[in-house]
């Protein structure tokens, strides 16, 4: 190999070193996923045995929905929410009341946990799955007054519908304080001993929720929120619920 | 629709002129390889397409026509990627029932190549995660959550280099501050990370040491919180690093009709983009590479 050559070869070993593929041209869209595409039967065959197995347990009719409920109709209580927290509290209450010969004060669950609306007509299993996919349980936490108290100024300042059950009345004035709290007409006593069911994530301090740590105790009913739903639907013909005066603001 | 349009200042590669009777193929300045990334986020279980009564979807989504899409895509350009920027798990009875097998083993047919981890992607727990990994033919990164003292250690890498005739492409994943948000005796003892820090470290190793082509962050921090302006998020991130060219987000379902086009920290373009969630929309954006010649650094022609 002459010096020419082997210079020849160290530019064009140069010039590869220094070249790079660059960008020259972008282009970004979405498209949408819609009934003019035709399924791909490969992964249509290979869906099918598991949807025929869900859809066998989730289509029975279990209820029905006079009406539609959703989570954005009501300012700081909804139907939906109360809904909930209610079933929560009876279906609750009676597992509390065997294993710990108490009952529940009331009950506290979160806005954002409930994913779906609930549409007018029949209620299937499905209906509780979409509602509560979530697999978190109800647990009942042993807390004093001072603590329910601060749970009261979370929900205060959330100004969020976060759902509570019938037992608890909780009023805003017009500049979001406190006017009054009780529970069953009771105002909240400091130094009494308060059994609060909630679930597990938010326990565990989920949407911010500190006031459940430290507590006076826990019990774990190992009941999923979804099955409670399930349980009280099956024994209510009718769901009907209401936006109620359970959590209010004043307006003057 | 308003058009953004970055012409690129280069000239053609007349440098190998000089080079004499030699030529080389690869030094053609005709050359274009044109790499398409597919993407989904929060897919949270949407296998079978919404029914024709639902309030808000009727008859959108469905993987099966979504497989149909990739395969139509993939036949026209073979250098396709198709990734998931997580959630993959939550939202239908098809998680309740089999805990995330059927959305991996559906993933591994339409030949997924990476996903990054979301917050329900813990919804069973770590372990319930690491369940599933032997259902799942692609791989998952994340930069920023530390699985060493989990299970999950060695299933996730910070990042991955995938080559698609002959351009390298570098993708790193960023996941979402577990504290809060999901329950610590799910994700027990991952560590979270700082994104941008690990953006900065990931877009450093990608580009400057592993000279990759492109460089992508798949990621689950969400797009933007506006209540929250201190929050990261992908437009942030964005704006704080470089060397990124594109961030396919996630986490706050947001449905962007097109990507977004940010500066970064040096004033050069990214995209950001998230296609909202359940699997109603496809995310397509084409990379159109000049290879094998010297061409200015400064700025592409963006078409969204």
């Amino acid at each position: 190999m002459t010096i020419k050559h082997t210079l020849k070869l160290c530019f064009l070993l140069l010039l590869f070193t220094c070249s790079s593929s660059q960008v020259s041209k972008i282009e970004g869209k979405r498209i949408n996923i819609d009934e003019t595409l035709e399924p791909n039967k490969e992964v249509e065959d290979f869906i099918k045995p598991y949807r025929e197995h869900v859809n066998a347990d989730m289509d029975n009719i279990i209820s029905y929905a006079l009406d539609t409920y959703s989570k954005s109709d009501g300012e700081l209580n909804t139907a939906i929410g109360n809904l909930m927290a209610d079933a929560v509290y009876d279906e609750g209450n009676e597992v509390f009341l065997k294993k710990t010969s108490e009952h529940i004060d009331f009950v506290l669950l979160n806005h954002g946990g409930i994913r779906a609306i609930i549409s007018q007509g029949n209620i299937t299993t499905r209906t509780a799955y979409e509602v509560m996919p979530f697999e978190n349980s109800v647990v009942v936490v042993a807390m004093k007054g001072n603590k329910v108290n601060e749970m009261m100024d979370y929900l205060a300042k959330a100004k969020r519908a976060h759902p509570i059950s019938k037992q608890l009345q909780l009023t805003l004035t017009v500049d979001d304080k406190i006017k009054s709290a009780t529970v069953l007409g009771e105002p909240i006593d400091p130094k009494k001993t308060y059994y609060v069911a909630t679930n597990d994530y938010l326990y565990n301090g989920g949407d911010g929720m500190t006031f459940f740590q430290p507590n006076e105790g826990l019990t774990i009913l190992d009941y999923k929120i979804r099955n409670v739903l399930i349980d009280n639907f099956k024994k209510t013909d009718t769901l009907n619920p209401k936006i109620d005066n359970r959590f209010i603001k004043l307006k003057f | 629709m308003k058009r953004r349009q970055f012409i690129q200042k280069s000239t053609a590669a007349t440098v190998l002129a000089g080079v004499g009777g030699l030529s080389l193929q690869s030094f053609d300045s005709s050359k274009i390889t044109k790499i398409t990334i597919l993407h989904t986020n929060d897919v949270h279980s949407h296998i079978d397409p919404f029914g024709p009564d639902d309030g808000r979807n009727a008859n959108k989504g469905g993987v099966a026509r979504r497989a149909t899409l990739v395969e139509s895509i993939r036949q026209e350009n073979p250098n396709t990627l198709l990734l998931d920027a997580g959630d993959i798990f939550q939202g239908t009875p098809y998680f309740n029932y089999y805990g995330g097998e059927l959305e991996f083993k559906l993933m591994s047919m339409l030949k997924y190549d990476l996903a990054t981890i979301g917050n329900h992607d813990f919804d069973n727990g770590i372990d319930g995660l690491y369940a599933q990994i032997p259902h799942a033919d692609f791989e998952f990164v994340s930069a920023n959550y530390d699985f060493s003292n989990t299970v999950m250690d060695t299933h996730v890498k910070p990042y991955k280099i995938l080559i698609k005739d002959g351009i390298k492409i570098g993708v790193f994943g960023l996941g979402i501050k577990l504290e809060g948000l999901v329950d610590k005796k799910m994700y027990k003892e991952t560590v979270y990370h700082d994104p941008i820090e690990k953006a900065q470290d990931m877009s450093r190793i990608l580009k400057e040491e592993e000279k990759c082509d492109l460089v992508i962050c798949l990621s689950h921090i969400g797009y933007n919180y506006k209540n929250k302006p201190n929050k990261v998020s992908d437009l942030k991130l964005a704006r704080a690093t470089k060397d990124i060219d594109l961030i396919i987000g996630g986490h706050t379902h947001t449905f962007l009709p097109k990507p977004t086009i940010e500066k970064n920290s040096v004033g050069k373009n990214v995209l950001v983009n998230q296609v909202g969630c359940y699997g109603l929309y496809l995310g397509k954006v084409d990379f159109y590479f000049n290879s094998g010649k010297n061409i200015k650094a400064d700025g592409a022609s963006i078409v969204v």
